[in-house]
């Protein structure tokens, strides 16, 4: 019978208690590797998330609420472009590619977005990958018809063939309807990005919906840029940002998100604050549930001693027991890990269109277990210490 | 051949009231290779802590305790723990049991610390004492007397030199109680294993042929009477 097999039986003797631990450490390891595993991917997610784009014209305004409001499909629009501006940069030597948004209205508080058919003929959202069709065809320029994200077809049991009337307002208002009627014409493969929350429209349908502004015919939202090299990026930002005041150019798009980041940062220190202090309490709660239970073991320590244990089997004993209980909350972690990240993974998806690598491995899966057993072990040594310490003679009464 | 000499054996306590007391104190003592010796002494006159000296699980002030030629009196702490793993059996008037392990578990627990563990031994000894059928019952699951078999089981599994028996039927009822001393001694023959064993119940002592009245051998307890 070796070491850890007397400390299986240590730990049946004290299942619940046993249970209740590990218990307490499977949460507070699951907690502290989802933070770390969200905080990482979704800065590595969300800053990569581009749709194929290098960089966003638009109106003068905070380039951070350009990018959420053209890309992520999230904020209000800062305001318009005009044609004029939109026909500059599409000629413009240092631009490949320049493709027009319009935003403005909703259908049941999905986005509707007015653009051209070649943001999914022409671009690849991410390498390798352009826009694909599950159903359907794209829709046709000049007529009132839709393409519809996989997401947003699913939420609102949409098919091809379908028909709708779009409501003014980026928040929905059932108040707000326009009397056009679109024709769903195709449905969106998903392709785990913003463009997966949107309903896709002719970009002149949506400038000239009923109840807009005619004046505003021909403005559009933003510009979508793709560069031709990326020394571009700092003539047009020279060109727009530092000469111009009429125009922001937002570029590059990872360092706007990466800078929102960088501004909540606060936000996830906090987070990871508590779980640290959660871990911590765990850890002391392997203390408190060995310690407690030492008066009871007295009797069995000293037999073990009476037996030929030495003093330091018994320390020994006592810490692996820690460390255990320490490794089944771990294991047990995981599950509650996964189980976060497939919970938080589904919400971001359903704000955001991003699907988030919920399984992907990150350094934390490593040292959070390790440092967790560790601090277990540690906790473990207070009574085992106190084990060490114990008299023999005195435990195995009565005395004759 | 002596098995366990004991000469100038020294050990004392404070009282709670800071007082120092000699508990034991004894000349000589020896044990031959296979012999069988009882001890009458009454409660509280450190029969106890005298066999508690001879396995190490306390240290002497003064004196040696030569076991097998190793002196237990002044060998390191962990030496000695390695000495009563592996030279002595204890059998403990309570048992001594750990309630999370079955009886098999608990014979094999008591090989652990000394030559290592062996099932096909451990089970030979709980089926010699008459327990092959509860090899896998915890000791709450057998009565009393089961339990005092799977002690006798559990000292001689190691086939130890010298067995010490403390008070070993002091929880038992007269008839467990002889069943109980006859497995002991009859092990112990078995096993050539010597058999150091105090008692205060003379039903207990009548078996023996050498019974010694601890008084007699203990200065201490002499002085307490004095």
């Amino acid at each position: 019978m070796n070491l850890f097999s007397i400390v299986l039986r240590n730990l049946r003797q004290h299942l619940l208690s046993t249970v209740i631990t590990a218990l307490s450490i499977a949460l507070a390891g699951g907690l502290l590797m989802s933070i770390w595993v969200i905080k990482q991917q979704s800065q590595e997610t969300f800053t990569r998330v581009n749709i194929g784009f290098d960089a966003v014209l638009g109106a003068r305004g905070s380039k951070l609420q350009l990018v959420l409001n053209s890309i992520f499909h999230l904020e209000a629009s800062p305001g318009n472009l005009n044609q004029a501006d939109y026909d500059y940069i599409r000629h413009h030597p240092t631009v490949r590619r320049a493709i027009p948004i319009a935003v403005g209205d909703n259908l049941k508080g999905f986005r509707i977005v007015g653009t051209l058919p070649q943001l999914f003929t022409d671009i690849e959202y991410t390498p390798h990958h352009t826009f694909t069709l599950l159903e359907g065809q794209l829709f046709d320029p000049s007529k009132k018809e839709a393409v519809v994200g996989k997401f947003v077809a699913e939420q609102l049991h949409i098919k091809v063939g379908d028909t709708f009337h779009p409501f003014h307002g980026l928040a929905y208002d059932p108040r707000n309807q326009h009397p056009e009627t679109y024709r769903v014409t195709g449905i969106l493969d998903d392709s785990n990005t913003p463009a997966d929350k949107v309903i896709w429209i002719p970009l002149n349908g949506l400038q000239t919906m009923g109840g807009h502004d005619p004046k505003a015919a021909n403005d559009i939202s933003a510009v979508l840029i793709q560069l031709r090299s990326p020394t571009s990026g700092f003539i047009l930002d020279l060109m727009y940002n530092k000469q111009g005041n009429r125009l922001t150019f937002a570029w590059p798009i990872g360092a706007i998100v990466a800078d929102l980041f960088s501004k909540i940062s606060w936000f996830d220190k906090v987070l990871t604050l508590i779980a640290y202090l959660v871990a911590l309490v765990s850890a002391a709660g392997v203390l408190v549930a060995i310690y407690n239970s030492m008066a009871a073991r007295g009797r069995d320590i000293a037999i073990l001693r009476a037996l030929g244990a030495h003093r330091r089997t018994i320390l020994g004993t006592i810490v692996l027991e820690a460390a255990t209980i320490g490794a089944l909350g771990m294991f047990a972690s995981f599950f509650v890990h996964f189980a976060i990240m497939a919970t938080v993974g589904t919400i971001i998806r359903n704000q955001t269109g991003v699907l988030l690598n919920v399984m992907s491995y990150q350094a934390v899966m490593l040292w959070a277990p390790f440092t967790m057993i560790s601090l277990c072990a540690l906790g473990g040594l207070v009574p085992a210490l106190k084990a060490y310490r114990a008299d023999i003679a005195s435990n195995l009464a009565p005395i004759s | 051949m002596a098995l366990l000499t004991l000469n100038s054996l020294k050990k004392s306590f404070v009282t709670p009231t800071g007082e120092r007391r000699m508990i034991v104190d004894i000349p000589h003592f020896s044990l031959d290779q296979g012999e069988q010796k009882a001890l009458r002494g009454e409660s509280g006159s450190g029969k106890t802590t005298f066999l508690h000296l001879i396995a190490g699980i306390l240290s002497a002030d003064a004196g040696s305790i030569l076991i097998d030629n190793h002196d237990m009196a002044t060998l390191a702490e962990s030496k000695r723990d390695r000495l009563r793993a592996e030279s002595l059996g204890y059998i403990f008037q309570t048992f001594n049991l750990l309630q999370g392990y079955t009886c098999l578990e608990n014979v094999l627990l008591g090989m652990t610390f000394g030559a290592g563990t062996d099932k096909k031994r451990a089970i030979e000894v709980l089926e010699r004492v008459g327990l092959g059928h509860r090899l896998h019952h915890y000791p709450r699951q057998i009565s009393t007397g089961q339990q005092q078999r799977v002690a006798v089981a559990r000292a001689i599994a190691n086939r130890p030199k010298l067995i010490l028996a403390d008070e070993p039927t002091g929880n038992l009822d007269p008839i467990n109680s002889h069943e109980s001393l006859t497995l002991i001694r009859e092990t112990c023959t078995e096993t050539k294993a010597a058999l150091l064993l105090v008692s205060h119940d003379p039903t207990v002592l009548s078996g023996f042929n050498q019974v010694k009245d601890f008084s007699d051998l203990n200065q201490a307890v002499k002085e307490h009477i004095k």
